[in-house]
């Protein structure tokens, strides 16, 4: 457990000395909403309409560009080999550093969404749906986004391909967080939406960290 | 820092590798036993550093198996980690994060006890005559002191197994000598080392490897050159 920690607190500071990732993840995620009022004019119906399918499509991006850095900065300066022969599985490290990525990338996506669903007129019931779908949706993204960073190490154009890679499986979260929302919002239950989603976390919160440690011992061979 | 009274040896048996589609190395056995050292020689491309990675459990060998003791060290990779120490390559030290910090969080990962770590990393600071840049961020280190700052972490978490690939490269003579002092203690407290080298390193009573006698078809690899 101290382990655990451990690498979470490395990852942590690493994060806040560089400081580039979640500044440039949460820049992205508003400048992106920002230019749908000058794309689809300032109409509140039709913004209201698309709130929650721009935010969660925009917070699915910025997610996607942090990720190619995750295990990259590792793989490259020799530390992954020696995070892999550590006396820990490397499920646990990689669990580690997953929250790291969540804390520095998922949390501040979270904190953003609110303050641009008024910007886009999102009818005041849908405000605490998004936040729920936020919280439960984004270590989704985190977690099948590790995969995907684990397996284009070392490959030339890794972030292009990771995109091609990880927006397909992204597609389920994609649909439950937005018909929450929306069913929120139109006075509906949005609780079989919520549950699913939820789902989708106990599946990945395993899946995802086996998957990611067996890409990254192949990585390494 | 001694370890078991009789702790057991680490052996190869049989090992063979394919890099690449080409066979590195076949049919290599090798023994270490508590307090020995094993230089590992050969050529450029003659599968030094894959052996190592083999040893560490980096890479696994096509065919054969290393053990300790009687026990294939792949059985239990955390228990292989937990008693080896591997030096790569590369240097593994972040830019942003000072030369203490960089060693106690390896430190911290072998060694989860913070009071036992934070000495321990002291100590070895001192031993690599890296203590007065203790609080310099890495990016500011030259080569040789993020090599150093890299071997530190054999004495910052005791292990008894140290594979070290080219552990010599960019180092001073005077931190040559110090490396040397350090192994040399190392084996007298009953640790097993095993490197690779293309330099002079005095290991007193150690033996060797030559990996070029291992290349499956090396004589007319040989001939073509």
């Amino acid at each position: 457990m101290s382990r655990f920690l451990e690498v979470i607190r490395r990852d942590l500071r690493l994060a806040l000395r560089q400081g580039s990732d979640s500044i440039m993840v949460v820049t992205f995620f508003v400048l992106t909403v920002v230019l749908f009022p000058f794309g689809i004019g300032p109409e509140s119906g039709v913004l209201e309409r698309v709130a929650a399918g721009v935010l969660w499509v925009t917070a699915l991006l910025a997610s996607l560009l942090s990720l190619d850095r995750l295990f990259q900065a590792d793989y490259e300066d020799g530390s992954l080999e020696l995070l892999v022969l550590t006396p820990t599985p490397l499920e646990v490290v990689v669990v580690a550093k997953i929250c790291a990525h969540w804390l520095t990338t998922g949390l501040p996506l979270l904190v953003a969404a609110p303050v641009l669903a008024v910007l886009l007129h999102m009818n005041a019931d849908g405000f605490v749906t998004l936040l729920l779908t936020m919280l439960v949706g984004t270590p989704i993204l985190s977690l099948i986004g590790g995969i995907g960073a684990a397996l284009v190490l070392g490959a030339r154009r890794g972030g292009v391909l990771l995109s091609l890679l990880i927006l397909p499986l992204y597609v389920p979260v994609l649909i439950f967080g937005v018909g929450a929302i929306d069913a929120a919002v139109g006075a509906r239950d949005a609780t079989p939406h919520l549950l699913i989603l939820s789902g989708l976390l106990a599946a990945a919160l395993p899946l995802g960290p086996w998957a990611t440690a067996a890409a990254l011992r192949q990585a390494l061979e | 820092m001694a370890f078991d009274p009789l702790p057991p040896s680490f052996v190869g048996r049989a090992l063979g590798c394919i890099r690449g589609g080409r066979a590195v190395f076949a049919g290599l056995d090798f023994a270490v036993a508590p307090g020995d050292a094993l230089v590992l020689l050969g050529p450029n491309g003659s599968g030094k550093s894959s052996l190592l990675r083999v040893m560490a459990g980096l890479l696994r060998p096509t065919v054969g198996a290393v053990l300790w003791g009687e026990t294939p060290a792949a059985e239990d990779a955390e228990a292989h980690a937990a008693r080896t120490h591997y030096v790569g390559h590369h240097d593994a030290v972040k830019p942003v994060l000072s030369v203490a910090e960089n060693l106690r969080f390896w430190a911290r990962l072998h060694e989860p006890h913070l009071p036992t770590a934070t000495r321990a990393v002291d100590g070895a600071l001192d031993a690599f005559g890296l203590a007065h840049l203790r609080d310099v961020p890495g990016k500011m280190l030259s080569a040789g002191q993020k090599r150093r700052t890299n071997l530190a972490r054999l004495l910052a978490a005791p292990s008894p197994l140290w594979l070290l690939d080219e552990p010599t490269t960019a180092l001073d003579k005077a931190s040559i000598k110090v490396l040397e002092r350090v192994m040399a203690d190392h084996r007298a407290a009953g640790g097993m080392v095993v490197l690779s080298t293309h330099q002079d390193v005095d290991l007193p009573g150690c033996r060797e490897l030559h990996l070029d006698r291992f290349t499956p078809g090396g004589d007319e690899w040989e001939d073509e050159e």
